[in-house]
C-alpha cells in the first residue's frame, strides 16, 4: 500500500532554512494538497519525497521504504513527479518517444513499453497526440503530456508542482477532470485553491517552511482569518459563496 | 509629426527584433530537421545504419579525389542531386539553413590561385591556372560533404543516428554526449531568445546588444540555461535514467536499406577506382 511517513523533516539551502521539522502521514488513494504563498517549501518538500534534494535532516519513508540513496531508484519507480515547468520536463522528440523513456529505462521488453506508454496516454485522453512533435504541442497538451511520462511506470504516488499554472480556465477543467480520474496517492503543491477544493479530500497549509494546519479540504479552504495570515486568500468558490450569504 | 515618430518606433523595433528573429529562425531550423526525419517517406524509413554508412564512405570518396581532378568530382555530385530530388528534400531550403557552414567550406581554398600558378588550360586570352582548379575542387569537397551531412540530418533523427553509432560499438559515453549536446543546444537556443527578446523590449531602436551588458546578458544565459539543463536532468533521474539512453528503433528493417547501403557503397567505390579508365 502506498504510503508516506514525514517526521521532524528540515532542510536547508547552504545557511538558508526551508523546511523546519516538517511531520505528515499519508496513505491509500488520499489527494492531498499542499498550499501555501510562493517560497513557503511546497516545491522543496515534493522534490525531497522524490530524492531530487537528499540531503534533509530527520525522517522519510516512502511505502515503507527509508529514502536513502540505495533506496532511490525504487522509490523514483513508485512515485511521480510533474515539473512545474512542462516545456523542461518533455526533452525527447516527440510524445511518444517522451512516455517510454521511463519503461524502456526500467527495462521493459519492447511490447510491454508500447502497451505502458498507449495506456499513460489513454488515461490523460492524448493517445492521437503521440506521434506529435513536443514543440507543437500546447501550454495544456504539454502539462498532459509530462503527466503522461510518468503514468507509464504505474506509480504509487503522484506528485504534482503547481500543475494548474499557465494553463486557461478549459485547459484547466480538463486537468481537474483527469487528476480525479487519476488512481492512486495524489500530492498537489499549489496555490490554486479552487483546484485544490475540486481535487483535494486532504489539505496541508504551509508557511515559512512549517505545517501550519493540516485537515479537511473543505473546513480548512474556508477559514479566512487563517489563509490570511499565511498570504492566501480564500478561493473564489468560496468567497462567492459568501458574499452571497451576506447578500441574503 | 505624429506619424512619423510613430513610423520611426516601428522602423527601429523592426531593427532590434533583428536578433531575436536570428535566435528563433535557428530554432525553428532544428525544429523543422527533427521534424522532417521524423516523415513517413521512404528515405526517411531506410535503417540509419545503412545512411549513416553511406553517408561517411560518400565523404571519405569525395575528399579521396586528387586536387586537380574537377571533372571526376564533379560527376559525385549527381549522388546529392538524386537523393534531393527522389528524397524531396529543397535544396534551396538547405543552402539556407547550411548558407554559413557552406560559406565557411566554400571559403577554404580560396588562397589556392594565389599560391599556385601553373597553367592548365588557356582560352582566348583567358588562362586557368592549377590554383583556380584546386580552389574549385577543393569549395566543391566542403559543399558536397556539407550538403550530404545536412541530407543525413534531415532524414535521420538524432536518435536513429545515435542508435546506428550504438550499432556501430561506438561507446556508450560517446553517444550519451552527442545527445545531451543536441538537447542543451535547444534549451540555450530558447534561453537565449527569452533573454534578447526581454532586452530587446527594453532597449527599443538599439542595435545588437550593448558591450555593456555582454557580460551580464552572457551570465543570465549561462545561469539560466544550466537551470532548465538541471530540471531535464532531474526529469530524466526520475525517469530512471542511468547513464545510457535505451535507444530502440520501431521501424522495420526492409531490404530498401540494403540494396540502398551496399549499392551507393559499391557505387562509390567502384566509381572512385576506375573513373580515370572511363574518362
Amino acid at each position: 500500500m502506498q504510503t508516506i511517513e514525514i517526521s521532524h523533516l528540515s532542510f536547508a539551502y547552504g545557511d538558508e532554512p526551508v523546511l523546519s521539522d516538517v511531520c505528515f502521514q499519508a496513505e491509500g488513494e488520499e489527494t492531498i494538497g499542499i498550499i501555501g504563498a510562493n517560497g513557503v517549501g511546497k516545491s522543496t518538500l515534493l522534490k525531497i519525497i522524490v530524492g531530487i534534494l537528499p540531503e534533509y535532516q530527520g525522517s522519510l519513508k516512502i511505502c515503507g521504504m527509508e529514502a536513502e540513496r540505495k533506496n532511490l531508484a525504487q522509490i523514483r519507480e513508485k512515485t511521480g513527479y510533474v515539473f512545474q515547468d512542462s516545456e523542461s520536463q518533455l526533452f525527447m522528440s516527440n510524445v511518444y518517444e517522451d512516455v517510454a523513456f521511463a519503461p524502456r529505462n526500467y527495462g521493459y521488453p519492447e511490447e510491454e513499453v508500447r502497451r505502458r506508454t498507449e495506456r499513460a496516454l489513454d488515461m490523460v485522453h492524448i493517445k492521437d497526440l503521440q506521434e506529435k512533435q513536443i514543440y507543437r504541442l500546447s501550454g495544456g497538451q504539454k502539462k498532459l503530456a509530462s503527466i503522461a511520462t510518468i503514468l507509464s511506470t504505474n506509480p504509487e504516488i503522484i506528485l504534482l508542482d503547481e500543475p494548474s499554472v499557465a494553463l486557461d480556465p478549459k485547459n484547466r477543467r480538463n486537468l481537474i477532470r483527469i487528476l480525479k480520474e487519476l488512481p492512486g496517492m495524489k500530492i498537489i503543491a499549489s496555490h490554486d485553491l479552487d483546484m485544490v477544493w475540486d481535487t483535494c479530500s486532504r489539505t496541508i497549509l504551509m508557511s515559512d517552511g512549517r505545517i501550519i494546519a493540516d485537515g479537511n479540504t473543505k473546513e480548512l479552504l474556508t477559514k479566512q482569518d487563517l489563509l490570511e495570515a499565511h498570504g492566501l486568500e480564500l478561493p473564489m468558490f468560496v468567497a462567492g459563496q459568501q458574499s452571497m450569504q451576506q447578500k441574503k | 509629426m505624429y506619424c512619423n515618430l510613430y513610423l520611426y518606433k516601428e522602423h527601429k523595433e523592426e531593427e532590434s527584433e533583428v536578433a531575436v528573429g536570428k535566435i528563433r529562425e535557428a530554432i525553428y531550423g532544428i525544429h523543422h530537421m527533427d521534424e522532417t526525419a521524423s516523415k513517413d517517406r521512404w528515405m526517411q524509413n531506410l535503417h540509419p545504419l545503412a545512411k549513416l554508412l553511406t553517408a561517411f564512405v560518400y565523404i571519405f570518396v569525395v575528399v579521396s579525389f586528387d586536387k586537380y581532378d574537377l571533372p571526376g568530382l564533379a560527376v559525385m555530385g549527381l549522388y546529392l542531386f538524386v537523393l534531393f530530388f527522389f528524397g524531396k528534400f529543397s535544396l534551396f531550403r538547405a543552402v539556407r539553413q547550411m548558407k554559413v557552414i557552406l560559406a565557411v567550406s566554400a571559403a577554404v581554398g580560396i588562397a589556392n590561385p594565389f599560391l599556385d600558378h601553373s597553367v592548365w588550360m588557356e582560352a582566348g586570352g583567358f588562362v586557368i591556372t592549377g590554383g583556380m582548379i584546386s580552389m574549385i575542387t577543393l569549395m566543391l569537397k566542403g559543399i558536397y560533404a556539407v550538403l550530404e551531412s545536412y541530407l543525413l540530418i534531415v532524414s535521420t533523427s538524432i536518435e536513429e543516428i545515435c542508435y546506428a553509432l550504438q550499432c556501430l560499438k561506438i561507446p556508450k559515453t560517446f553517444i550519451t554526449v552527442i545527445l545531451l549536446i543536441y538537447r542543451y543546444m535547444i534549451v540555450l537556443l530558447k534561453e537565449a531568445e527569452r533573454i534578447m527578446l526581454a532586452y530587446e523590449m527594453r532597449a527599443p531602436g538599439q542595435k545588437g546588444v550593448h558591450w555593456k551588458a555582454w557580460g551580464s546578458l552572457a551570465g543570465q544565459l549561462l545561469l539560466r540555461s544550466i537551470d532548465r539543463a538541471q530540471i531535464v536532468y532531474e526529469s530524466m533521474m526520475l525517469r530512471g535514467y542511468d547513464g545510457t539512453f535505451r535507444l530502440i528503433r520501431k521501424k522495420e528493417n526492409t531490404a530498401q536499406s540494403l540494396v540502398y547501403g551496399i549499392g551507393w557503397i559499391l557505387i562509390f567505390l567502384l566509381y572512385r577506382c576506375f573513373c580515370e579508365y572511363l574518362r
